[in-house]
């Protein structure tokens, strides 16, 4: 364990402090009130959510390119990382709506991605344990990675065409900005958070990879047969 | 397709070097060095879980091996896979065509997709004898059926290298006399992997022996039953 | 191209020599419609207004049985290999074979478009041939991840639900055009949205058209 958990301590302190000055000191969201205030978890959230995915992205292309298994393992750890963060994403997205609009879902472009998103990657890390040969589950991760990630903005920009040609619903934008600051530092709090988590989780990823595909030592060569004499 | 050659006709068909191939912790062969000139024919020997289909597979290109040195025709089979697959056949276990299709069907469709002239299908269906179940889709051939429709698509692909895996097994003596006849038939270098050390050794002027994934030995094909009792004691 | 063309024909014909098969999928995707009215009541006005999303659902759900039946043809008896010594280049090899799905489940669309007007009592406001175009494009979109996905899972224990579970959440966005389309032909489209819809479909055929077929190269390597 190297510097990935003082990394992730500094994160859980920053994530502290920004969630208590969201709570407690800033002042309550001008329209929403006191609810408002889960925006200090939902921003951050989202937006580190995306960013693992696009980690995710990036190593499954190295991964293709590489084969080789370090690639692979930060695959599997970045998707891990984001699936978590997107779930609490949706909880929170729920959370949230319920008493503010009075219903546990709304069809929000951005909520329904990240529903979309969530089976998707849950999907990746499925398919991943299904696969038992590790090179093969180099490629399948990785395909199925990319495919996931390219059809993420694919599936927001076709749900908010959907949803602006077809009024059902207030789209439940932020309505007034909440305060940067504490906003700033729950986000690098979340950041540092989940950069530790999934630096933890590549080490134990790899290292079972490596377990998995480790070689054997090669027999020796036996001794030379010798034939009786051919007539 | 064809892309020249581009090694002086000296080259070795195959040249393997510390070829070794596993399946999780378990080394199916391991050691092989290999040196096959075109038009020698190599009998590889061994008892079942030998490793004979697995190395047919690594030279066949279907499957890469795991350490070692493999050179086909002078190519790399990872840097130049279609150049070389086009140059290769394998005759293994599995059928590996379309059971809803007939033999004419499915020589046809090998026929475009390998480049080579669809008429000489029914030429090639007439000389391994399943001209009059031509028609007929494969599901309802025998097993000596399939073995023969598998040699059709050997000799339409027109390969300089062919590996035989078993071609003897579910043939019946007479088959295995049309076998026998249409593999000694064939140009170009042969590696054929079989328990039948007589019939095929007759085929072959080289043969080694596997035991355990390991070439335990490598001499004239004439010995390869005397190198087979020398280790596995005599057969009745 | 020409590989393109033979895997195309091939994929075809096998189709035709076993088209009990093909008789099977139609019935699956007519009996889903009939189980969506029993399911939403003989409520003349709902049905006629949500004709289309049953349609694109009953195509969805037919999909994953049909991409699924594209693979086990090829790994049946290990005729994949055999394509791969070929040598079939993989770009060849996909796009015969997601041609071949996509004419497939286009022909089950067009067969369950009698059964839709039928039952649930819908006219076609827009010119027909939009409605043809709409079921192509349709198509396209799930026959390109479709195919990748069914190679990907296709020697899989658990391929029979990893495949829609994969591939269901990434046709979103086709579904959300394709159903919209189609609502707009059959109601009418006085803000002319249709040409929209059909362009957000396009441009996901065309993305997963291009990616898919780099992609598939890797999934059927050894």
């Amino acid at each position: 364990m190297r510097w990935e958990l003082p990394l992730t301590a500094l994160g859980l302190l920053l994530l502290v402090v920004g969630h208590g000055i969201g709570l407690f000191v800033a002042p309550p969201e001008a329209m929403m009130g006191d609810v408002g205030r889960i925006l200090y978890a939902h921003v951050p959230t989202a937006w580190v959510a995306l960013v693992a995915y696009l980690a995710a992205f990036v190593a499954a292309v190295g991964s293709l390119w590489s084969g080789r298994f370090t690639w692979d393992a930060a695959v599997a750890a970045t998707v891990e990382v984001g699936v978590v963060l997107n779930g609490l994403l949706l909880a929170q997205g729920s959370i949230w709506a319920r008493p503010t609009w009075g219903v546990y879902w709304t069809w929000d472009p951005r909520l329904t991605t990240t529903a979309v998103m969530f089976v998707m990657f849950v999907g990746v890390l499925l398919l991943r344990s299904l696969v038992e040969v590790a090179e093969r589950r180099l490629t399948v991760t990785a395909v199925a990675g990319i495919v996931a990630f390219a059809n993420v903005p694919v599936v927001y920009f076709s749900v908010k065409w959907w949803r602006t040609l077809h009024q059902d619903f207030s789209s439940p934008e932020t309505v007034s900005s909440p305060m940067v600051t504490p906003l700033r530092i729950a986000a690098f709090g979340m950041l540092f958070v989940a950069i530790g988590i999934a630096v933890m989780r590549w080490r134990a990823i790899y290292a079972a990879v490596q377990r998995e595909t480790e070689s054997p030592a090669l027999p020796d060569m036996p001794a030379p047969l010798k034939l009786p004499e051919v007539p | 397709m064809d892309s020249p050659l581009p090694e002086p006709a000296a080259a070795p068909v195959i040249e393997a070097a510390g070829l070794c191939r596993r399946f999780g912790g378990r080394w199916a062969f391991a050691r092989v060095d290999l040196r096959l000139m075109a038009g020698e024919r190599l009998l590889i020997v061994g008892a079942n879980g030998s490793g004979k289909t697995t190395l047919l597979r690594a030279l066949s290109t279907s499957l890469p091996p795991t350490e070692g040195r493999l050179r086909l025709f002078g190519m790399d089979p990872v840097a130049a896979p279609e150049a070389v697959r086009s140059r290769v056949a394998l005759l293994s276990h599995a059928v590996g065509l379309y059971e809803d299709l007939s033999g004419a069907q499915n020589l046809s469709l090998f026929a475009r997709l390998m480049g080579k002239e669809p008429g000489r299908v029914a030429a090639l269906l007439e000389q391994v004898g399943l001209d009059p179940r031509r028609a007929d889709p494969i599901r309802t051939y025998s097993a000596g059926m399939r073995k023969r429709l598998c040699v059709a698509l050997v000799l339409l692909k027109e390969p300089a290298l062919v590996l035989l895996d078993e071609p003897f097994a579910a043939l019946d003596p007479k088959g295995m006399d049309q076998m026998g006849e249409l593999i000694a038939a064939l140009p170009g270098a042969v590696v054929i992997a079989s328990h039948q050390v007589e019939r095929a050794g007759a085929l072959c002027s080289r043969a080694m022996l596997l035991e355990g994934g390991l070439p335990r030995w490598q001499g004239p094909a004439r010995s390869a039953w005397a190198a087979w009792t020398a280790v596995h004691g005599a057969r009745e | 191209m020409t590989q393109l063309w033979a895997v195309l024909r091939k994929d075809l014909l096998i189709e035709w020599r076993a088209r009990a098969h093909g008789v099977a999928l139609v019935s699956f995707a007519i009996t889903l419609l009939l189980l969506f009215s029993f399911a939403v009541g003989p409520n003349a006005n709902v049905l006629r207004a949500h004709a289309s999303a049953y349609l694109w659902m009953g195509l969805v759900l037919t999909s994953s049985l049909q991409l699924a039946r594209s693979f086990q043809v090829e790994t049946e008896s290990n005729a994949l290999d055999t394509l791969v010594l070929a040598p079939v280049s993989p770009p060849a090899l996909f796009y015969g074979k997601a041609l071949s799905n996509t004419l497939q489940l286009f022909g089950v669309g067009l067969v369950s478009l009698p059964a839709v007007i039928a039952l649930y009592d819908v006219e076609v406001k827009e010119p027909a041939g939009l409605l043809l175009l709409t079921l192509i494009l349709g198509a396209l979109g799930l026959a390109a991840p479709g195919t990748l996905y069914a190679g990907l899972t296709a020697r899989l224990a658990a391929r029979q639900l990893m495949l829609p579970l994969l591939l269901f959440p990434l046709v979103v966005p086709c579904l959300l055009a394709a159903v919209k389309a189609t609502t707009l032909i059959l109601q009418g489209d006085p803000m002319d949205q249709i040409g929209s819809w059909l362009t957000l479909l396009a441009c996901f055929d065309a993305l997963y058209w291009s990616l898919c077929g780099v992609l598939f190269g890797k999934v059927i390597d050894a």
